[in-house]
């Protein structure tokens, strides 16, 4: 009544997976599963995404174009009209995609690669190493980041690269805490201490022991802190020490129309010009945090 | 159906979700259980023991269903009764104790709390009648100090004082049926014992049935009444103990009975390849090993043995340099090795090289087998590319796999087929010293013995000497030249394994040697009459 083998052989022994299937198959199962959130968020990054690319293509008029007149309404030649020195409002936000997005995606990019690094030796090294790092992270923690940010863009002065520095340093202080944490789960394993053993150097045992086991957090935190980042820039544009004029960016956009929304009584629609730029970084925003919600409850098996 | 039948499970399928559909994990398995009788189910882990045990109580952990067949238990088929009336029968009816007591208790209560829960939750009797009942089944289960110990938490006793808690717990509501799910695998061999005559006693006292779930035939010999074999959700065949102890009719069965059938005579030499010479180490101030000295000939044997805190393992880190020694120092082939990692040289690495208990852990889930094996032959070797590969696949066939296993992940692999790849990756550094932690003792029996018999082979075409860290005396038996035998990170006594297994014994190693089951179901009294006389028990926290 069995099917035991009379002699036992390795080879034959069953293994976990029943089904092998390739990534794409795996990724295109899990994409089917997708709630709608998710797909709604993946689908208004890949059109942001599809903007900022194309820029030059779907942009009527130049990014710094002011040869029109100030304040035109809506519709005329200019989809949302133009803004206080003459420029297409349409024509800066498509360049706006493009600039606020790429400095925020390289600002999220440095802060990884900052706070991922110093983490992953933290977390290997352990003793005085992981005391230093740790507690020097705990000072710039401890400084409130928008206030440290503005002293020391006032410092170092308002360029693109200062800026994306700046933020990244400030950033990377989050990313540092959570790859730590994670890390600290991995350092602990047997094969870690086998590469140990091995004689491997600090590179491999971050690059190829620990950081493929720590990649699904890691992964969500990137789109978390890349919003975190995105509404950090608009809000110091907003402020006037973020991207200088004439770069076209949606933070600094609020602020230069701002004033146009006590309009809205005579023109209801120019006063809703200050809120398109501010609705584009609320969206995506939004988006994005869908896709990091669901990402997360996929990789951490939570179910609710 | 008679009187006295308490379970009746008949036809039961039970089907389990992965791979987002639903396979069969129990396959129309059926069961008879009388009042007082103790049911042995016995199988290899995936054969559906423990869904089966708790199937006994129409339970599924999530992701398991029961589909199909009837639970009969004292005259109700618990398969149409409602979920309310199926939770007021557990825990008052049936209960259940699990395999690792401290993940089973919560470490913030009273163990006097926890054990009379059960009790109060379904009204059975009031709780001072309860905790005055919890004290004498303590005192049943031979706890020190019953009067008191129930005021302890949980992180205040041993582990198997625990377990033997946790059996009163099980006994508070009186049940007619307790699930043993492997209850003494978590423990030494040593504590095992007690803890064995507890159960059995309490089971004997209360005329409780039971159903007790293992892998292990010796401890399972002494439990149970009847013996049903699993394999793959089926049931490979049943009878009563001595019937199936003595003449097993299923091959699948006669193969579990004769795995501990491997011998290898003792040799020795006077070679030796790495000498430990006078060790004592600590970790912190805590201090683990006192003078330790151990000598291990070149291209044998040596096992180490000892229950867990012995010092075993941290021998074993001394060696490899992640523990560097207080005092004393590691001879390799004559020369001292640098006390820390640090300081060895890549070629003092790649000569002893380590295997460890759980494969799962010391393999990178990440990486595929041809990167696991790949990456000492590249490292240590210099090899490239094609050279690598061509290495890869010799090492695979060595350890009896084949090429189709190069690109897998270790998660795509069985418990043998993962402790296969990491003997590859120590034998892809060329080693002449591979130290063996516990390999075995994770592994089901029948492929247990595959991995033995492959050390030995690959010990005999290869002439690598092997430290054998283990607290399996079937294993030591199996496989060792030499022995050494560890107490509280003390050497007890090292020799030849034919003089280590023959009377007189130190007395730690008479406890220990008494305390391994054998087949025989009339052994546990014994035992358990034969360490009482042991005054060395007392010392091992658990008597």
């Amino acid at each position: 009544m069995t099917d035991a083998p009379e002699t036992y052989s390795a080879k034959d022994e069953v293994g976990q997976v029943r089904a092998r299937r390739s990534r794409r198959e795996r990724v295109w199962i899990e994409l089917r599963k997708a709630p709608l959130t998710a797909w709604f968020g993946m689908i208004v990054i890949a059109f942001y995404v599809f903007v900022a690319v194309f820029a030059d293509v779907l942009a009527p008029y130049g990014e710094a174009d002011s040869s029109f007149g100030a304040y035109m309404p809506w519709g005329d030649g200019h989809v949302f009209g133009t803004d206080q020195i003459g420029r297409d409002i349409f024509s800066r936000m498509i360049y706006g995609a493009r600039n606020t997005m790429g400095i925020a995606f390289a600002t999220t990019c440095l802060a990884f690669l900052i706070g991922g690094g110093f983490a992953l030796m933290a977390a290997i090294s352990r003793g005085w190493v992981d005391q230093v790092i740790s507690r020097f992270v705990d000072v710039l923690m401890a400084i409130p980041s928008l206030i440290f940010a503005l002293m020391l863009l006032s410092i170092f002065g308002s360029s693109i690269p200062a800026l994306i520095m700046i933020i990244a340093l400030l950033d990377s202080t989050r990313v540092f805490r959570l790859t730590r944490a994670v890390a600290m789960n991995v350092v602990v394993m047997e094969y870690v201490e086998a590469a140990k053993l091995r004689g491997e150097g600090l590179g491999w045992i971050m690059r190829r022991e620990i950081l493929p086991n720590i990649m699904p957090p890691l992964v969500a935190e990137f789109g978390l802190r890349f919003s975190f980042v995105f509404l950090t820039i608009a809000a110091l544009s907003f402020l006037g020490v973020g991207i200088q004029p004439p770069t076209a960016d949606w933070g600094s956009m609020v602020r230069d129309n701002a004033s146009l929304i006590q309009f809205a009584q005579y023109d209801f629609k120019a006063g809703l010009t200050p809120l398109l730029p501010a609705a584009a970084i609320a969206l995506l925003t939004i988006a994005v945090n869908f896709v990091v919600d669901w990402f997360l409850m996929k990789t951490s098996g939570l179910k609710e | 159906m008679s009187e006295d039948l308490l379970l009746h499970m008949k036809d039961i399928v039970i089907d389990g979700f992965s791979d987002e559909q639903w396979h069969p994990i129990i396959k129309g398995v059926s069961l008879e259980l009388k009042r007082g009788e103790v049911l042995g189910l016995i199988g290899e882990s995936g054969a559906g023991k423990s869904t089966l045990g708790l199937a006994a109580m129409a339970f599924g952990r999530p992701g398991i269903r029961l589909t199909s067949g009837e639970i009969w238990f004292d005259g109700k088929d618990l398969m149409k009764i409602s979920e309310a009336e199926r939770q007021a029968l557990r825990g008052s009816r049936i209960a259940y104790v699990a395999q690792s007591a401290a993940a089973a208790f919560n470490p913030a209560h009273r163990l006097l709390d926890q054990t009379i829960e059960a009790s109060l939750a379904h009204g059975v009797r009031s709780a001072a009648e309860a905790a005055e009942d919890a004290k004498s089944l303590y005192a049943a289960m031979d706890l020190p100090d019953p009067k008191n110990i129930g005021f302890r938490y949980p992180h205040q006793v041993s582990g198997g004082q625990l377990q033997r808690a946790m059996t009163a717990m099980a006994m508070s509501a009186r049940p007619d049926l307790i699930i043993f799910d492997e209850p003494t695998t978590a423990l030494d061999v040593t504590t095992q014992v007690n803890v064995l005559a507890a159960m059995r006693e309490a089971v004997d006292r209360f005329n409780t049935a039971a159903i007790y779930i293992t892998h292990d035939l010796a401890v399972v010999a002494q439990m149970a009444d009847r013996i049903k074999v699993l394999r793959y959700g089926e049931e490979v065949e049943e009878a009563e103990t001595q019937e199936m102890l003595s003449n097993p009719k299923e091959a699948y069965t006669k193969s579990l009975w004769a795995v501990r059938s491997i011998q290898k005579p003792a040799e020795t030499s006077d070679d030796y390849v790495l000498e430990i010479k006078n060790v004592t180490a600590a970790y912190g101030t805590v201090p683990v090993l006192h003078d330790v000295s151990i000598s291990v000939p070149r291209g044998k044997t040596v096992a180490v043995v000892g229950e867990s805190g012995s010092g075993k393992s941290t021998t074993a880190r001394v060696v490899t340099g992640l523990l560097p020694p207080k005092e004393g120092a590691v001879l390799f082939n004559g020369t001292p090795l640098p006390p820390e990692l640090k300081g060895r040289s890549k070629d003092q690495l790649q000569r002893i090289q380590m295997i460890y208990q759980m494969a799962d852990t010391a393999m990178n889930p990440r990486h595929t087998v041809r990167e696991i094996i790949g990456r000492p032959v590249e490292f240590y070797l210099g090899l490239k590319g094609r050279a690598v590969d061509a290495r890869v696949s010799e090492l695979l066939h060595l350890i009896e796999l084949d090429d189709s296993f190069l690109d897998r992940y270790p998660g795509e692999l069985s418990g043998g087929q993962k402790q296969r790849i990491c003997i590859a990756r120590a034998l892809a550094a060329e080693p002449e010293v591979i130290i063996c932690d516990e390999v075995t003792s994770a592994l089901d029996q029948v492929v247990q013995e595959g991995i033995l018999k492959l050390l030995m082979k690959l010990q005999k075409e290869l002439g690598i000497t092997y430290i054998f860290i283990t607290h399996d005396i079937a294993t030591v038996q199996a496989i060792s030249d030499e022995i050494v035998v560890m107490w509280m990170g003390k050497v007890v006594e090292q020799g030849m394994k034919d003089e280590i297994m023959q009377p007189p014994y130190p007395e730690y190693t008479e406890l220990l040697l008494s305390s391994v089951p054998t087949m025989d179901p009339g052994w546990l009294k014994g035992a358990v009459a034969a360490r009482k006389e042991l005054s060395i028990a007392e010392q091992t926290g658990e008597a």
